[in-house]
């Protein structure tokens, strides 16, 4: 087997638990979607231009008939705008990348696809081979989960009750400490997490998620700052 | 199988929108030296937007919620992803259908 075929599958090795994560939550989207009478089609579109899983969700939350494209478009925008940060930290680990393959790739950067392969370029060098082998079976996953979930609809039991709704907070929680390096990460959890949860409960839609990410940015660059101070 | 066409410039725009966000990283990089305490910063990104993500869930749904999440990352510690979701899924399960 050659290089890249053996990349493709560590990838699509890597992203298999988040696939059956994803499944449920695609199958509620699609049901979800079904109730706001969009069709099969309308829904599998969705899923397959966007490819962000939480800016859909909150899409199905202030849909309205007919569709507002700029209050959809203007919510997608706020609730996506970590993705700048995600693909400017994941920008600077591409090496193994072309110019124009480095804009695909970005282009299928979900909450998933981004962490998996920021944790793989932590410890070995990140190629497009395996990049790709994380992305295909996933798009595939999420796009056809939600068909199913529109065509099957009502007849799917609730997710809440059997928990699956939680399978992705629980994805993310294994990230993060995935991700823990010591006191400084600390320092950006509690920030990110306190600005979240305070944001959320007097800010009314998803503002929490950007003022999370920036609080715990400006932890980390002021615990940088003071430790330059002290070891100059 | 209809396609409203409201619907499609919906999506289409979501669809823009998303894109935009996700490529504006690369442009961004290029325009921004990226040296010490900025490299420090840019580290920093991955755990500060998965906790924003995370935290409404983790502390302000409800008791079931704030105790599977501890379950999951008490778990997450020793092992693997699989077997920690699957741990924190069956005990927000649990926990709800005690009513908690």
């Amino acid at each position: 087997m050659n290089g890249n075929a053996t990349e493709f599958l560590g990838g699509m090795r890597a992203i298999a638990p988040l696939i059956a994560a994803v499944i449920p939550i695609g199958l509620v989207f699609g049901a979800l979607a079904a109730t706001k009478e969009l069709s099969p089609l309308e829904t599998g579109l969705m899923s397959a231009l966007v490819f962000a899983g939480g800016s859909q969700f909150v899409a199905m939350d202030i849909w309205t008939h007919p569709a507002s494209w700029t209050g959809v478009g203007f919510a997608a925008l706020l609730v996506n705008i970590r993705h700048v940060l995600m693909s400017a930290s994941l920008a600077t680990k591409m090496q193994s990348f072309g110019p124009r393959s480095r804009y695909l790739a970005m282009l299928f950067l979900a909450d998933e696809i981004w962490a998996m392969a920021e944790f793989r370029a932590g410890v070995a060098r990140l190629t497009p081979a395996w990049f790709a082998g994380l992305v295909a079976p996933f798009y595939l996953a999420w796009v056809l989960s939600a068909l199913a979930g529109a065509t099957l609809g009502a007849f799917l039991g609730d997710p809440v009750v059997l928990g699956l709704d939680f399978a992705f907070p629980a994805v993310f929680i294994v990230l993060v400490i995935g991700f823990w390096k010591g006191p400084e990460t600390g320092a950006v959890l509690l920030a990110s997490g306190v600005a979240a949860v305070v944001t959320q409960h007097f800010v009314p839609g998803v503002w929490y998620i950007a003022a999370g990410a920036l609080a715990g940015l400006m932890a980390a660059i002021v615990s940088g700052h003071r430790r330059m101070e002290v070891t100059p | 199988m209809t396609l409203d066409f409201a619907t499609l410039l919906a999506i289409l725009a979501m669809a823009v929108a998303t894109m935009l966000t996700r490529v504006s990283g690369l442009f961004l990089i290029r325009h921004v030296s990226l040296e010490g305490s900025r490299r420090k910063a840019i580290e920093s990104i991955p755990p500060a937007v998965l906790m924003a993500v995370v935290a409404p869930t983790a502390f302000s749904t409800g008791i079931a919620e704030t105790l599977a999440c501890a379950v999951t990352a008490f778990a997450a510690f020793r092992l693997p992803m699989l077997v920690s979701v699957a741990l924190g899924v069956a005990s927000v399960a649990i926990l709800r259908s005690l009513g908690l």
